[in-house]
């Protein structure tokens, strides 16, 4: 399986403003300050902003509201959520296989809140006749959800006139299912109007979509459910969008958790590779770099008896024996 | 869990020992909301602990919830190196008052 990130950034797309794109120029230019550049092969120049800058200012986390592409090797697509990343889904793959090609879509919500679904009006392939969309999910409220946002006065087009044939299924939480290969179960989470995690396996592989949900319980051991869901999962996919301090206090009840409870969980789950996603928007690329090398301190930390990394990490991947801390940012594939 | 208590003045001084995580943090929880009584004013010395995890973290920010709808003061002091990084990795100088010595703490305290 290969697992590709549209949508990385939580509650609204946040595209990088000129200011910024001219700070990370400026960065790079200064840690590039005493090479000879014109005598350095393209190679070089790769190997430089590859090895030498760190990702805050090499790359992006990028702005796209979450939408995550599980691929099974099957002639199915799988999504998890569609919101503004789908979008470059359905342009990439008109882009790679044309427009007359048809396929089916499954499209697991977590929820309908507004950054999960409203990518859906900008999905090119539901504009194509052939193209067949199964949109899941545990919440009776699905298609009244996608098609009052895609209608007057929301959008030019509406729902009904989309070309492609679009169903809707409701999920029982808890049941598995068997969905282009995969078989899939649910859990119900914290979340105002709750939301629903889901976890997809196949060939003896796990992953497990676990976003907008506040764990609030003192006890994230054995005895709770989602350590039970969680379960030697060979990725975690986990909201971790605010900092414990703020998710116990001044967003407390805003329904999403923190890195540091993202690693309890996962360590108590055994889990192989957690994927710290749905990034607060209030926070630039530097900070979520910070925040990603905090993580994997913490992962070391709170693992007793093992070596702490050193600090300066660079790369948005550090595996460290334990569970291996990854930060999503939109493009990011992880194959398992 | 071990909990050491003594009195400075008016000031309740809590020195727990180990580890404040998912087995013990119930312990420290309920010593420190029974300490926070209407008008208090207590002091948690870290010194004695080597390691807190979230659900210790949870409990601080109990108490420092009811000190705050009692007209109390909480702080914390004497953070062990580990301890200190969780906190800063937690953000959470912003939930309760930290000091360096428990000494700093009283005086502020007072």
């Amino acid at each position: 399986m290969l697992i590709r990130f549209w949508g990385s950034r939580g509650s609204i797309p946040t595209p990088l403003g000129y200011r910024a794109v001219r700070a990370k120029v400026r960065e790079a230019l200064m840690a590039a300050r005493g090479l000879k550049l014109d005598s350095l092969s393209p190679e070089a120049i790769d190997a430089f902003i590859a090895n030498e800058l760190p990702f805050s200012v090499s790359g992006t986390y990028g702005g796209n509201s979450s939408c995550v592409e599980i691929e099974t090797g099957g002639d199915e697509y799988v999504l998890c959520d569609v919101g503004s990343g789908v979008r470059e889904f359905g342009n990439a793959l008109i882009a790679k296989h044309g427009p007359a090609k048809k396929s089916r879509f499954n499209v697991f919500l977590s929820h309908t809140h507004w950054d999960h679904i409203m990518g859906f009006p900008f999905f090119a392939p539901a504009y194509i006749p052939g193209n067949r969309i199964c949109i899941y999910g545990c919440h009776g409220v699905l298609r009244e959800a996608l098609r009052t946002q895609h209608s007057a006065p929301w959008f030019p087009v509406d729902f009904h006139s989309l070309g492609s044939s679009i169903e809707f299924i409701t999920l029982e939480p808890s049941h598995t299912y068997k969905v282009a290969g995969l078989s899939v179960t649910s859990i119900k989470q914290f979340h105002t109007g709750d939301s629903y995690g889901y976890r997809f396996s196949q060939g003896g592989k796990s992953i497990v979509y676990s976003t907008d949900c506040e764990h609030k319980s003192s006890h994230l051991d054995e005895t709770y459910p989602f350590v039970t869901f969680y379960r030697n999962a060979d990725l975690l996919i986990f909201d971790a969008m605010y900092s414990l301090g703020d998710s116990v206090s001044v967003k407390e009840d805003w329904g999403h958790s923190s890195n540091v409870v993202a690693v309890e969980l996962a360590q108590a789950a055994r889990v192989r590779r957690l994927v710290l996603f749905h990034h607060e928007p209030a926070y630039d690329d530097r900070m979520l770099e910070e925040i990603f090398a905090d993580t994997v301190r913490f992962e070391a930390i709170s693992r007793p008896g093992h070596q702490v990394p050193g600090q300066g990490v660079h790369s948005q991947r550090v595996h460290s024996q334990g569970v291996e801390v990854i930060s999503a940012y939109d493009g990011l594939e992880l194959e398992l | 869990m071990e909990i050491g208590e003594r009195r400075d003045g008016n000031i309740l001084v809590l020195r727990p020992v180990g580890r404040i995580d998912n087995d013990t943090s119930p312990d420290f929880q309920s010593r420190l909301l029974s300490g926070l009584t209407a008008g208090a004013a207590v002091l948690v010395d870290f010194s004695a602990v080597e390691y807190i995890s979230s659900a210790g973290l949870r409990a601080l920010m109990m108490g420092s919830k009811q000190s705050k709808a009692a007209n109390g003061k909480l702080a914390v002091a004497s953070l062990g190196p580990v301890v200190k990084e969780i906190f800063e990795i937690s953000r959470f100088a912003m939930v309760v008052q930290v000091f360096d010595t428990p000494a700093d703490a009283l005086a502020a305290l007072r």
